[in-house]
């Protein structure tokens, strides 16, 4: 049994108009324990809607997300979630309190999740910073703060919703290194949804590419039989880079012009 | 490398002090030299007159009756209008049902209410407290409201995927993201309570700085009129000074921004 089943989801919403939104169509996706699935697609596509379903944030028109046999109804520890913006973080809280927020909403005793936040946060390499507040820390970093404070409650997975595509060039490549290192240490299955091709075949142990939208869905999924760190200007890595290119190309297009 | 310690206060207050300084310079030379009247008495005789009234205690009367019906007021009245403002910018059926009340009455100012309230409640502690609590409430419920709603929805989603139940939520994620706005609405309604407080001891009062006020005009007590006036604008400076201190020391970190 896969860990995540989408079937034939459906999400429409009402515009200012009245009239029917139809963001994505016929959506099925498999998701297997421990993989690293990225969701790639032009944007606009409904990637975010796929995610805040699955996170448990909105429901589907129509059509079933199971995780585990049982359907999702609404958000759950079960799933962590990483937000693209910093917005999500609490500014009056420390970054070792941020790590600890669910925890503490769990009850669990002081020094016990101090002390796991502090492996956490020692995990992606905020050691030294835990007494800042968010809005003393880098773009970065409030990132890894997001991360920390997801994987610290357990989650049986980790969504995450273009966490780096506010960050610049250099900072996004480190922190792709970072996450890549971070998911082998945990073997977390993770949900990943980026537009950057190169992100995704950096990271993603399979691909699923999304058609433009409305009523989008998924054009096909890849394997990505690469193993440990990825090097970008190896060949396979190119062939990949090639072939989900030629998938996604002209879903670009139509974004394009359709906007 | 730090400023040597006298330099440092120099750069925090002395811009301050200067600013003051001039201030009653200012007044001295227009009082003596410009207008030269009774009328408009130089700082140096206000400050007599000041030390008179503080010696014969009818100074401390006065502030401390008026200090006090502010405090009252706008104690009850903050704490009557931050669950109220919490519970209308969280639930909209509650919104629909009070903002009837909040955008009705609160373009009835708390002066034009004076008259209603002295009728009501008699010239004693009674109206004066009514009319703080009615000039603190709307302000501090409409910027606790404003507060709740301006929480970036992706806060509440990550409490929600990390386990939190709804009453968290709103104790560990709504209340502190809101503290900010509601601390402005109290400084912002401390600053109404002045003008409040001055208009209604005008009108009606025993005693309180605006009883002062008016006993001036009415025996021709201009410098008593001055030394109302000082310690209405110095206790103003005062309180505003603790809630800017507060807001910058205290929930500096609860800064809106994050």
């Amino acid at each position: 049994m896969p860990l995540v089943s989408f079937s034939d989801v459906q999400k429409s919403y009402r515009s200012l108009q009245g009239a029917d939104y139809v963001a994505v169509e016929h959506f099925s996706v498999e998701i297997e324990s421990g993989e690293f699935f990225c969701l790639l697609g032009p944007s606009g596509c409904g990637k975010t809607t796929v995610l805040k379903m699955l996170a448990g944030f909105e429901q589907p028109t129509s059509g079933q997300i199971l995780m585990e046999g049982r359907p999702v109804t609404g958000a759950s520890r079960d799933r962590g979630v990483v937000f693209q913006g910093d917005d999500s973080l609490y500014g009056w809280l420390s970054a070792v309190e941020n790590v600890e927020f669910g925890l503490r909403m769990q009850g669990i005793a002081r020094a016990e999740r101090r002390e796991r936040a502090m492996r956490f946060l020692d995990l992606v390499g905020l050691n030294g910073q835990q007494q800042k507040f968010p809005a003393e820390l880098s773009g970065g970093m409030k990132q890894r703060i997001q991360i920390a404070r997801a994987l610290v409650n357990e989650p049986k997975m980790l969504l995450m919703d273009e966490p780096f595509a506010a960050l610049d060039a250099q900072t996004r490549s480190l922190m792709q290194e970072e996450l890549a290192r971070i998911w082998r240490a945990t073997r977390t299955t993770v949900f990943f949804i980026t537009h950057d091709i190169d992100e995704a075949v950096t990271l993603g142990t399979r691909i699923g590419v999304m058609r433009a939208g409305p009523r989008s869905q998924v054009k096909g999924v890849l394997e990505v039989a690469l193993n440990g760190a990825r090097d970008r200007t190896d060949d396979v890595f190119l062939g990949y880079y090639k072939q989900v290119y030629e998938m996604i190309r002209d879903e670009v297009a139509k974004s394009i012009a359709h906007a | 490398m730090t400023a040597p310690p006298v330099r440092r206060v120099w750069n925090q207050y002395g811009g301050y002090a200067l600013g003051f300084v001039s201030l009653f310079v200012v007044w001295h030379l227009a009082s003596v030299y410009l207008v030269g009247s009774v009328l408009f008495p130089p700082p140096t005789l206000v400050f007599k007159k000041g030390v008179v009234l503080v010696r014969n205690g009818v100074l401390f009367e006065h502030l401390w009756a008026s200090a006090q019906r502010i405090l009252a007021g706008f104690i009850a009245g903050s704490l009557l209008g931050i669950p109220i403002g919490l519970a209308m910018g969280s639930f909209r059926p509650v919104r629909k049902v009070l903002e009837p009340y909040t955008e009705f009455l609160r373009f009835i100012p708390s002066v034009a209410m004076i008259t209603v309230a002295v009728i009501w409640f008699g010239i004693g502690e009674g109206s004066k407290i009514f009319l703080i609590i009615y000039t603190t409430i709307f302000i501090v419920i409409l910027n606790t409201a404003a507060g709740v709603s301006a929480i970036a929805p992706n806060k509440i989603r990550a409490a929600q995927a990390l386990g939190a139940t709804r009453g968290q939520i709103f104790l560990h994620v709504a209340l502190p993201a809101t503290v900010p706005y509601i601390l402005t609405g109290m400084r912002l309604a401390m600053g109404n309570s002045f003008t409040t407080i001055v208009a209604a001891e005008l009108i009606a009062a025993n005693e309180g700085l605006g009883k002062m006020l008016w006993d001036g005009r009415m025996f021709m007590l201009v410098d008593d009129i001055f030394v109302s006036l000082v310690c209405l604008g110095l206790l103003g400076f005062a309180v505003d000074r603790l809630f800017r201190w507060s807001i910058y020391t205290f929930a500096g970190k609860y800064s809106p921004a994050t």
